[in-house]
């Protein structure tokens, strides 16, 4: 069998071989969601349009996404003999500029690039793999994104793929389920239950039927960690589920994937279709006589399908809805009735190497409590946002300073919030804190699939709060009384207090709802959603009092608790916001202080961007004295 | 048999029974909403919580298990029931004035029980989602201001009526019970016969005359063979109401749509009370025995006239076997095999 498979991977290093020409430059877009919406099909196009008219010679791969999403559109140039050099930013004329320069002449535009990769670059240009970005990264999951072309499972061959599957077909299925327990892996869909367990609690029942399924649902706003992975290595995904399906003995397996991903769709159709053709997916794989069968089910993207009976619920045609305690396993009970195993995209997707590797290698990355890394996708007032991986056991600090480059237009911290719509926010002094399953749970956060956005000084935290509250309020099943009905109550409180009309109590009538959903909810849609009201609670409860007692919004963000003042004094009178507002609510003339109409103002804030910095002009006033000046019309006399 | 202990009180029950069972059996109120004894379990309401062995479950899905101890007024409990039932109060119609079911309504029992009052629900910020009623069924409505989606209407129509009209709509918040497509429920496969009426622990599913009887009287309903019992509810010497008889063999309950709502020919002025001979071509009034000498009389002279073959016998639907037995037996003494009924026509 293993020789079954030597001879597939040397067939695919041949086909590789002569499909690429290193003789040629290699031309790297990524081309990932993020990629594409800024432009990287365009890009792609632009290049191979140039390429023609200039009668030049060179690769062009269309790669998933490497993670800095904050340079996008990025194109790689490996020249023959050099090494990978990184342009960010590119627009289209930029691309016909880099042809141009560098593969046409030689000179690598130290102004475009980014940096470069591996050693012996250029002197003028930072390299990149030991810089900031990457050097606190380790890459495990996602390896081969934005490196290999997701498309050619001969790529993904080449760099080791298939071969944990080979390996694991030799082995027993105890004895694959004991590599795992060595592991320590946990699911990376949040909960962070152990893998090994799992597995073997699926492999005990006997059944007719088994299913392996792929949790692609990806519901957190802001996550597209899972996105990634599919549109990046999606070999990975389907080699873990194959070597799943081997283990506990079942012949088919599902992609749950929403139908709002459809590149990652396509991209799995694909890789499907080509490891079939290598018959590493099928019937009777690498000759061995076991049969694996994947199909895709496309959600409809609601939230709640990502908990585990829901999703099954929705694969067998009913309503999403979780299935409420007492119920059977999903791993003894699950799909059609038969015992399933599901797991997370990342969990799936890193078992090869776990196959291929060792236990023991994977237990030297991580924490002793949670082995391996995690994948974040770091968004917010950062400098670098993106997607990044990192060892478990890092400090937050290090994330967010050396990863994600500081903060914004060097504002001031506020906090961090991870875990999504069920995770928490949490502030400076927490920031030494170790991301790993169980610290940020105790912390009154959680990992979660992977979300971590950066908050800096200019946001609300109740706002932050009532953001998250409005999307566990839209996405809540509706089946139980404290989530459907208690995520609406919270929510309506949270738009008073934002909105002026706090009342004294509020807090604590927050805090016992919070508490009372955590404990009556059915599922983990409810048990977590008050998380971003009692941390942001926990942790800045005197913005909320603010909010309440003084109708005043410490970060300037509530709309209907500031207002928009010019100061005489240092108004100038240039007009700039006169022209500017939308709704004619300044008033002014040359050389006369300008004024802005209260009844008038829609407080959109354009006036406040307008004013020239050196005047700084327009201010932004809040708490209940200034907004009842306002009311009054007399703001100036405050 | 298990060994359960519930506020300090001991009993013993089969494996398989609820929490909730094994308190009635020890005769502790435990407050359901989205329970109902002849249908599956749902979970949905959440007021039924307690708490076994240091754990907080819904008494109405958690089994016992042997040696459990459950206590059902812990702080814990107080405060989840209690914050359940308030949130449900928070979107529904506040006029229990003008509710079919002020004075037996569910939730105004659970809600005593909790112990909602005045300056906790101040706290609450109440909205009622304006969804129009349904009026489009002779003899119920639905008001969705009054519902809280319990579900059980939606286990009765499966489980008990075998009929599935109606179910879970939407999500979250703006989940409501609805026909396919959202349309008037008389748009829909529901036969009206008002299982899920009698079921629905609120007003949400009401009657559009809603009579309380003065007193009841144990009946069986003369629509059809099956002979359900009744129980019919009288006022004066008017039928306002029919309900199946819970403790009759035959139905148990349960009624269909004739039996439960088609009580109106009993009290209807046209109603026909004895039987009529055309005379002179106007019908008059006559006595049983007069109207079925008549008709002896008629039928021996086609008989021998015409032979017995033209003779035939329709029965009704409304016999029961032992009538339908005897119908035929008379016409095939009378020399015919000409009998049919009226379920073939
Ligand atoms: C409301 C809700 C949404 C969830 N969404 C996802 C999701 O999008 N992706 C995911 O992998 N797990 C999600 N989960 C967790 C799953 O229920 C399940 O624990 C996980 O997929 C198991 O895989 P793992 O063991 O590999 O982590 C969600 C859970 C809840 C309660
Ligand atoms: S907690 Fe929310 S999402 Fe989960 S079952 Fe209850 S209503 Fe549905
Ligand atoms: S905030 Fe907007 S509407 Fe108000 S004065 Fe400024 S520009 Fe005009
Ligand atoms: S833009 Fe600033 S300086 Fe200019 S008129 Fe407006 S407030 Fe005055
Ligand atoms: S259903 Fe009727 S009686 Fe019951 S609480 Fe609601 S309004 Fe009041
Ligand atoms: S009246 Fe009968 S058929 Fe109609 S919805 Fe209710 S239970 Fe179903
Ligand atoms: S109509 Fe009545 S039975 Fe049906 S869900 Fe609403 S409250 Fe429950
Ligand atoms: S009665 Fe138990 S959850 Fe509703």
């Amino acid at each position: 069998m293993i020789q079954k498979f030597d001879a597939v991977e040397k067939e695919a290093l041949e086909s590789l071989e002569k499909e690429q020409n290193n003789d040629i430059p290699q031309i790297y877009v990524g081309c990932a969601t993020c990629g594409n919406a800024t432009g990287a099909q365009s890009v792609v196009q632009t290049i191979k349009n140039k390429l023609e008219r200039e009668g030049v010679k060179a690769e062009i791969k269309e790669v998933g996404c490497i993670g800095m999403c904050f340079a996008e559109v990025l194109v790689d140039v490996i020249k023959p003999g050099r090494p990978r050099i990184s342009y960010q930013d590119v627009t289209a004329e930029k691309a016909e500029e880099i042809i141009d320069s560098y593969i046409i002449n030689d000179d690598h535009r130290p102004d475009l690039a980014l940096g470069f990769f591996g050693e012996g670059g250029p002197e003028d240009v930072e390299r990149i793999d030991t810089g900031d970005v990457f050097k606190n990264q380790q890459r495990v999951i996602l390896k081969n994104c934005g490196v290999i072309d997701p498309e050619n499972i001969n790529e993904y061959i080449a760099r080791g793929g298939y071969r944990g599957l080979a390996e694991a077909l030799e082995m027993k299925q105890e004895g694959i389920i004991g590599v795992l327990k060595d592991s320590g892996l946990r699911g990376r869909g949040g909960a962070g239950f152990p893998a090994g367990r799992k597995w073997e609690s699926c492999l005990k029942p006997q059944a007719d039927q088994k299913y392996v399924i792929c949790n692609a649902d990806e519901g957190d706003p802001g996550a597209f960690m899972d996105r990634s992975v599919l549109e990046g290595d999606p070999h990975s995904v389907i080699e873990g589920m194959i070597i799943a399906g081997y283990t506990i003995g079942s012949s088919k397996g599902y992609f749950y994937v929403r139908a709002e991903y459809p590149l990652a769709i396509k991209r799995l159709r694909k890789a499907i279709a080509q490891a079939k053709e290598k018959n590493l997916l099928g019937e009777n794989i690498l000759g061995t006589g076991f049969d694996f069968d994947l199909e895709i089910f496309q959600g409809a993207g609601a939230f709640v399908c990502g908990e585990s009976t829901a999703l099954v619920m929705s694969i067998e045609g009913n309503r999403g809805w979780p299935k409420p305690l007492p119920r059977p396993r999903t791993t003894e009970e699950g799909l059609w009735g038969k015992p399933t195993l599901l797991n997370n995209v990342k969990t799936f997707s890193v078992v090869p190497q776990i196959l291929s590797k060792g236990a023991n290698w994977f237990r030297s990355i991580g924490t002793e409590g949670s082995p391996g890394t995690a994948v974040f996708a770091l968004t917010g007032k950062i400098n670098r946002s993106g997607l990044i991986e990192v060892p478990m056991g890092i400090e937050l600090k290090k994330i967010i300073y050396e990863v994600g480059g500081g903060i914004l237009d060097d504002r001031k911290f506020k906090a961090v919030q991870t875990g999504g719509p069920s995770g928490g926010c949490l502030p400076d002094d927490k920031l030494h804190l170790s991301v790993d399953f169980d610290t940020l749970v105790e912390a009154g956060s959680m990992m979660g699939s992977g979300g971590m956005v950066v908050i800096d000084e200019t946001t609300c935290m109740v706002d932050v709060a009532r953001y998250f509250l409005d999307f566990t309020f839209e996405e809540s099943c509706g089946q139980c009384v404290p989530c459907r009905q208690g995520t609406q109550q919270m929510l309506e409180v949270l738009n008073d207090i934002c909105e002026g009309r706090g009342r004294e109590g509020d807090i604590e009538h927050l805090i016992e709802l919070g508490e009372s959903i955590i404990k009556g909810s059915i599922c983990g849609l409810g048990q977590t959603a008050p998380n971003p009201v009692l941390s942001t609670i926990q942790y800045f409860q005197d913005e909320y009092e603010a909010h309440i007692k003084d109708h005043s919004c410490p970060a300037l963000v509530c709309k209907n608790l500031i207002v928009y003042h010019i100061d005489e004094e240092k108004c100038t009178a240039c007009g700039r916001c006169r022209k500017a507002c939308p709704v004619e609510a300044i008033s002014g003339e040359k050389k006369v202080p300008h004024k802005i109409d209260q009844e008038l103002c829609t407080k959109c804030g354009i006036c406040f961007q307008e004013c020239p910095e050196r005047f700084s002009a327009v201010e932004r006033l809040t708490g209940k004295e200034n907004l009842a000046a306002a009311a009054r019309g007399r703001l100036t006399d405050v | 048999m298990f060994k359960v202990t519930i506020n300090g009180l001991e009993t013993e029950i089969e494996k398989g029974a609820t929490v909730l069972e094994a308190a009635e059996k020890v005769g502790i109120y435990i407050p359901t909403l989205c329970h109902h004894p002849d249908l599956s379990t749902f979970g949905g309401c959440r007021v039924c919580m307690v708490d076994t062995d240091g754990k907080i479950v819904t008494a109405c899905r958690a089994p016992v298990a042997d040696g459990m101890v459950v206590k059902t007024d812990t702080e814990e409990v107080r405060q989840v029931r209690l914050s359940n039932v308030e949130l449900i109060l928070a979107s529904h119609n506040e006029d229990c004035q003008n509710c079919t079911r002020n004075n037996s309504c569910r939730l105004q029992e659970v809600s005593a029980f909790v112990g909602i009052n005045q300056e906790r629900m101040s706290r609450i910020r109440r909205s009622v989602e304006p969804v129009k009623e349904d009026d489009s069924n002779p003899f119920f409505h639905r008001d969705f201001t009054r519902c809280i989606q319990c579900g059980i209407c939606i286990r009765t129509c499966e489980e008990i009526n075998g009929v599935a009209a109606i179910h879970f709509a939407f999500r979250g918040f703006h989940t409501k019970v609805s026909v396919l497509g959202d349309k008037p429920i008389k748009d829909s496969k529901c036969e009206s016969c008002g299982e899920c009426v009698v079921r629905c622990p609120t007003g949400a599913l009401y009657l559009t005359r809603p009579e309380t009887p003065e007193r009841e009287v144990e009946s069986v309903c003369t629509y059809c063979g099956v002979g359900c019992g009744i129980k019919i509810g009288v006022r004066g010497d008017r039928v306002v109401k029919v309900d199946g008889n819970r403790d009759n063999e035959v139905n148990r309950g349960d009624l269909c749509v004739k039996g439960r709502y088609g009580f109106d020919f009993i009290n209807h002025p046209e109603r026909l009370k004895t039987p009529l001979i055309k005379k002179d071509g106007i019908f008059v009034e006559a006595s049983w025995d007069e109207a079925l000498d008549f008709i002896a009389d008629k039928m021996s002279d086609i008989k021998a006239k015409h032979g017995a073959d033209a003779l035939g016998g329709i029965s009704s639907a409304r016999c029961s076997n032992e009538e339908n037995y005897l119908f035929q037996k008379l016409f095939r003494a009378m020399g015919t095999n000409n009998v049919d009924h009226c379920a073939r026509l």
